[in-house]
């Protein structure tokens, strides 16, 4: 025994008292070190100043505001992004545009997620005759192509729900609409992950223990088993937000999305179908915000995977 | 002046799988009074776990179907009882605690967490004072710096120390019976030695029964007054423990008792397994289902399976044959 060896003892009960790091410390750990995820990360609060913090620069008057003596004009200092067809601030518009298209990609995967954790849940928790109705239920949505079930109920609710207030801003009912459309059609695959996990996890010792202290079904699902499920959930829903900003880029590019004059990424596009090659300003700019946001909350996705994967213990 | 805590009457338990029906509990009775430790012994598979879970109503049904008898607990059946009243009954006036405590505590959630929830839930606690009591019963179960530990999450606590944690939480609302089920085995031995003493020691201060399912004679002899023995979802033997050390009367109890590895024998002597396996419960058997491992066996076990006859006061046997003289009875 040297000197040196014992003077560590002191050194080692203090290693050993520090706590342990939580899922969450961990997670972080393994996501820095994510590099295309880190970009997306970074890409994403870009994104999000620029869609917040242009509206201080750009009042929403401006946006929708149209100069037919400005149309098509390419980008210049005065117009940073150009004009649209209807002389209108493309920068602008596309500021406004990014607070809907992101508002919704969000807004329908928190429904998504509520949707899908709650049939996954009860499904997977209670199996049986509960199980196989709900299971089938969700095949049969599946079953249908989204584009389809998506487009038919645009046309069918649009229109039919009034402009809403939330801060400043004036919401035209169709957001609210496909909103809950995409919501509604694509919670399917999350509660099939949900299903699955929670059909491993009731096996569990500790669930039949917290059943022998008294703890009720609902407890036992949201405060025992969910908590166990929440990485997959995240990183499932992280990655549903850029579909679903996408799935509006779908229905707005065909005309039934959000109607104007309230502008999304979505239907910039579609006006801009006629002047491909003659105004490329109109749709390069709301093309390119589409494909930076689906690519960067795609790379943040997969670096939660890695990072919450609860297998992988490396650092 | 003895009071009956729990009476146990022909309880019959079945699992309906798609190879058949499994007859796991085939109408057991037993009793057990108050403050008074009972150790249920048999091999893995003979239904042990299954009937005291039944008691609990903790079976998953379907596959499980509890299809007679009844449990009364201080005069309420607990079979009849719906699940809302069971959700009352389990933790506050029964609580189980389970084999594997590496398995047992939700790996997400603090142990602080884990333990409250009882507490709030049934003795309707505020979360400070829950805390508190939560402090107060990991000091009791020997968990040292309890105050700090409240907040670790089960990953940081060795599987001796989780046990002590299970021990905590099926106790926090002072049951009147606890089910221990293989408390032990998932540990090493001087790990067993500390949480049967544990156990000993907590049922002095709460004055509470205990059922303690086991394989291990030995853990039994030290602690349980009365020992109850099955196999194949019967009970083949029940007595005082010391009537059942000294005058086994079943066979299957001798067979385990020679099975049990004993510092005061030669080395050189082997120890002597059960030949054959536990019966396939998916047939009901015809006559006794120990006879064909049985090396006491007539012709009458082939064909009728003997009732539980009393010997003497609390010693019953379920055999044709006196063991003492292999001689029918």
């Amino acid at each position: 025994m040297t000197a040196s060896s014992s003077l560590s003892v002191p050194q080692l009960t203090d290693d050993l008292s520090t706590p342990p790091l939580t899922l969450g410390q961990l997670g972080w750990l393994r996501f820095r070190r994510h590099k295309m995820a880190l970009f997306g990360g970074v890409t994403l609060i870009l994104l999000l100043i620029f869609s917040i913090g242009g509206a201080f620069k750009y009042a929403e008057k401006y946006a929708n505001f149209n100069d037919t003596a400005q149309r098509l004009k390419p980008p210049s200092v005065e117009h940073p992004f150009g004009t649209d067809s209807i002389g209108r601030d493309i920068l602008a518009r596309t500021i406004y545009g990014g607070q809907i298209s992101l508002f919704i990609g969000f807004m329908a995967v928190l429904i998504e997620t509520i949707l899908g954790i709650l049939v996954g849940a009860v499904a997977g928790y209670y199996g049986g005759a509960v199980d196989a109705i709900l299971m089938r239920i969700t095949e049969a949505l599946l079953n249908i192509p989204t584009i389809f079930l998506l487009l038919v109920m645009a046309k069918f609710f649009g229109g039919k729900i009034p402009e809403i207030h939330i801060g400043a801003r004036a919401f035209s009912g169709s957001v609210v609409v496909i909103v809950v459309i995409i919501g509604a059609t694509s919670w399917m695959y999350l509660a099939r992950i949900v299903r699955a996990e929670f059909l491993s996890w009731k096996e569990r010792e500790f669930v039949l223990a917290a059943r022998a202290t008294g703890t009720s079904n609902l407890e036992i699902i949201f405060l025992h088993i969910l908590p166990n499920t929440i990485a997959p959930i995240i990183v499932s829903s992280t990655l549903s937000v850029a579909n679903a900003i996408l799935a509006e880029s779908y229905i707005s590019f065909l005309g039934m999305g959000v109607q104007e004059p309230t502008a999304t990424w979505g239907n910039m596009l579609d006006k801009s179908a006629k002047y491909l090659d003659t105004a490329p300003w109109l749709w390069f700019f709301p093309g390119m915000l589409i494909l930076l946001t689906t690519l960067s909350i795609n790379f943040v996705g997969d670096g939660l995977r890695d990072a919450l994967d609860p297998r992988s213990r490396a650092i | 002046m003895t009071t009956t805590l729990l009476q146990v009457s022909d309880l019959r338990t079945r699992f309906h799988t798609p190879e058949g029906t499994v007859h796991a509990v085939n109408g057991i009775s037993f009793h057990i009074n108050e403050g008074e430790t009972v150790a249920v012994v048999g091999e893995s598979g003979c239904g042990k776990s299954v009937s005291m879970m039944s008691l609990l109503k903790l079976i998953p049904s379907p596959p499980g179907d509890i299809y007679a008898g009844t449990a009364v607990y201080r005069n309420h059946d607990l079979l009849k009882n719906s699940e809302q009243e069971m959700e009352d009954i389990r933790g506050k006036e029964i609580s189980m605690i389970f084999q594997d405590p590496m398995t047992s505590l939700n790996p997400v959630l603090t142990i602080g967490r884990q333990i409250t929830e009882a507490l709030r839930e049934h003795l309707g606690l505020s979360p400070e004072s829950a805390e508190q009591r939560a402090i107060e019963l990991l000091e009791q179960v020997g968990i040292p710096d309890p105050a700090r530990r409240l907040f670790d999450y089960p990953h940081q606590f060795s599987g001796g120390m989780r046990q002590r944690v299970m021990i905590a939480m099926a106790l926090s609302c002072a049951p009147s019976l606890l089910i221990a089920d293989e408390p032990t085995t998932a540990l090493d031995v001087t790990i067993q030695a500390q949480i049967v003493e544990l156990v000993a020691r907590l049922r002095e201060v709460l004055h509470m029964a205990i059922i303690w399912i086991t394989h291990d004679l030995g853990v039994v002899a030290g602690m349980a007054d009365r020992v109850i023995v099955m196999y194949a979802g019967y009970i083949v033997e029940e007595a005082n423990v010391e009537d059942l050390y000294d005058a086994p009367s079943h066979p299957y109890t001798l067979a385990l008792l020679a099975a049990l590895p004993r510092v005061d024998r030669r080395r050189d002597q082997r120890l002597k397994s059960i030949p054959g396996t536990p019966p396939n419960l998916l047939v009901e058997p015809r006559g006794c289902p120990f006879a064909p491992r049985c090396e006491f066996v007539i012709e009458k076990c082939r064909q009728e399976n003997p009732a539980l006859i009393q010997l003497g006061k609390n010693h019953a046997t379920a055999c044709w044959v006196d063991v003492k003289t292999g001689a029918p009875r």
